[in-house]
């Protein structure tokens, strides 16, 4: 009888490849793979920064675009994309963060509503951005907001239209999950330890997650918020029909106003442009905006994050 | 024998089906300090933790019998397991400060009781801090992080810790057997001087330690009570052959 690593070592001489041809083989393709991605990272900056960098400059950041959009810079864009964006995170983070409580404090892992809300999250995390923008369309602007006209201002149009808070609300959906994840995964480093001593000192429940559990998780919440708030400044889909226009000649004022933002700035000066080269650096240039935007949001996300991890060890 | 402060009755417990705990009865007197001792597994954890219902937080735990603290059931149905808490303090065996400040952590207790003012607090931090024998060592730094301190100060500030809220019984699960020999000697003399106001229970597998600061000892071994009795009697003439071999190291 053959012992076992005697079987190896023959179907190893037996193979056509051997290990180490395998192995080359594989850190070749990871490297191309890696190289691959890096070539088309840095050529996407490039052509930005290149196309854009030099119509970049604080006028550009803080004027009104001007000519049909053929001149003049993107102030409102940024305005709207950060009203929304601060709407969208007063909604989802609160939300999000009960929700997290919840499952990671509260529900018992065998729950039928825990496991509901997991699959929920889920799937909203996969659901097409289109999905969430028609969804916003059908339900806060064709039912809540045209309930509220009907009760509120006797059917006069006032809610029932696409708006600030309706598309800050769907972009809320958008990012709910990630602020749940985020947030569970924080709560859930928390040591047990933790949690005992609050509870051995005759604290209820609730005071043990106040007092211990969110102070602790603070940096979880942190993560989630800037992880939803460059998610969302990025998106376009889910405010398309819901509140974002391509033009307004002043800031929103109220909740029930348009808004202009920096995605769908992009998108309709790609698209519907009249004069499309003459746009072409004012487009570099607001993406080359909107990119360094959500890098720097991501990159904050990270270091936080990291240091999350790292204390859970 | 001083007043009975604890009194178990054919306590039962279950972790799902597994028993850990069988028909345990015990009758701990009040203003002393008891050890429990036994090999690793045999439930000394467990029914210290029923002592303050810390069980009540793990799933699937079945307890019966009775367990009657100043004569009342505190697993009946008026008990509030929150005002127990603050009567049945605990001291774990893993030191475990809140990641706030030495004065932060001795005012949880006072402060989730509803107590603001900053002067009682001041007051009862450095009650607390001194009570536990810390005070010296501490008191130039109470707004330092607790984790800064050594394992055996930050054990001494759980200590603190416990005692800022009041509690008249303190349970403690092995609180020293991660120190070193200072730092034990310290715990020890502090429960010594702990027991003229606190009925103190204490887990060990060191019975030297036992045998240094218990007044009474029970042996457990399986989940069941073998024997309790005063601690010169058990170390010096145990009644059962078990607690006899426990005791000489002769256990296997
Ligand atoms: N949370 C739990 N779930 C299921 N079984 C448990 C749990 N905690 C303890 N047990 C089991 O109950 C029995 C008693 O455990 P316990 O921790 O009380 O022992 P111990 O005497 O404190 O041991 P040690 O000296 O090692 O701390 C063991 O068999 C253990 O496996
Ligand atoms: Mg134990």
């Amino acid at each position: 009888m053959l012992k076992t690593s005697n079987i190896f070592q023959l179907q190893g001489r037996k193979g056509i490849l051997n290990r180490s041809t395998i192995d080359i083989l594989v850190e070749g393709l990871t490297i191309l793979a890696v190289v691959v991605i890096i070539f088309i990272i840095v050529s996407i900056l490039g052509i930005m920064i290149s196309g854009g960098w030099s119509r970049l400059s604080l006028k550009f950041l803080s004027e009104y675009p001007k000519d049909g959009m053929t001149k003049g810079g993107i102030f409102p864009a940024i305005i709207g994309t950060a009203l929304m964006t601060i709407i969208m995170a007063f909604a989802a983070v609160p939300f999000g963060v009960i929700t997290a409580i919840y499952l990671a404090e509260y529900a018992s892992e065998r729950s039928i509503i825990a496991k509901t809300i997991r699959f929920a999250v889920k799937t909203l995390a996969v659901v097409p951005s289109i999905i969430f923008g028609l969804f916003g369309l059908g339900f806060f602007i064709g039912f809540v907001g045209k309930n509220m006209d009907v009760i509120l201002n006797g059917g006069e149009l006032k809610w029932g239209q696409p708006s600030l808070i309706w598309a800050s609300l769907t972009m809320a959906l958008l990012t709910l999950p990630v602020v749940i994840v985020s947030v569970e995964e924080a709560i859930r480093t928390i040591p047990r330890d933790m949690r005992e001593a609050s509870l051995a000192l005759g604290a209820t429940k609730w005071q043990t997650i106040r007092k211990v559990v969110l102070p602790g998780s603070v940096s979880g919440i942190l993560t989630g918020t800037i992880l939803a708030v460059s998610r969302g400044a990025g998106e376009v889909a889910p405010i398309l029909f819901t509140g974002a226009v391509y033009f307004m000649s002043d800031l929103p004022h109220a909740l029930n106003d348009q808004f202009m933002s920096l995605g769908y700035h992009i998108y309709i000066m790609s698209t519907q442009s009249a004069n499309v080269d003459e746009t072409l650096p004012i487009q570099f240039a607001t993406t080359l905006v909107l990119l360094l935007l959500t890098f720097s949001l991501n990159a904050i996300a990270v270091v936080i994050r990291y240091r999350i991890r790292k204390r859970a060890n | 024998m001083n007043d009975i402060k604890v009194h178990v009755k054919d306590l039962d417990l279950h972790y799902g089906v597994n028993p850990a705990l069988k028909k345990v009865n015990i009758m701990i007197p009040e203003k002393m300090v008891t050890a429990f001792i036994g090999p690793s597994g045999c439930g000394k954890s467990t029914f210290l933790r029923t002592l303050n219902r810390m069980n009540d937080l793990i799933e699937n735990v079945k307890i019966d019998g009775e367990v009657r603290i100043d004569d009342i059931d505190i697993y009946g149905k008026e008990i509030d397991v929150v005002n127990l808490r603050k009567k049945v303090g605990m001291i774990f065996q893993k030191s475990n400060p809140f990641a706030k400040s030495i004065y932060e952590n001795i005012a949880f207790g006072p402060k989730i009781n509803g107590i603001t003012h900053k002067d009682t607090l001041d007051e009862i931090v450095e009650k607390s801090l001194r009570q536990a024998a810390i005070w010296d060592e501490v008191k130039g730094r109470l707004y330092n992080s607790a984790l800064s301190l050594s394992g055996g100060q930050q054990q001494r500030i759980c200590i603190a810790r416990t005692l800022a809220v009041n509690p008249e019984i303190i349970l403690m699960d092995e609180p020293a057997s991660a120190l070193d020999p200072i730092s034990t000697a310290k715990i020890e003399e502090l429960i010594h001087e702990l027991k003229q106001d606190y009925t103190i229970i204490i887990v060990t597998h060191n019975m030297q330690q036992a045998a240094r600061t218990s007044d009474y000892t029970a042996f457990f071994y399986l989940g069941e009570l073998v024997e309790f009795n005063k601690t010169e009697t058990i170390f010096s003439n145990p009644s059962k052959r078990q607690t006899e071999d426990y005791i000489s190291g002769r256990f296997g």
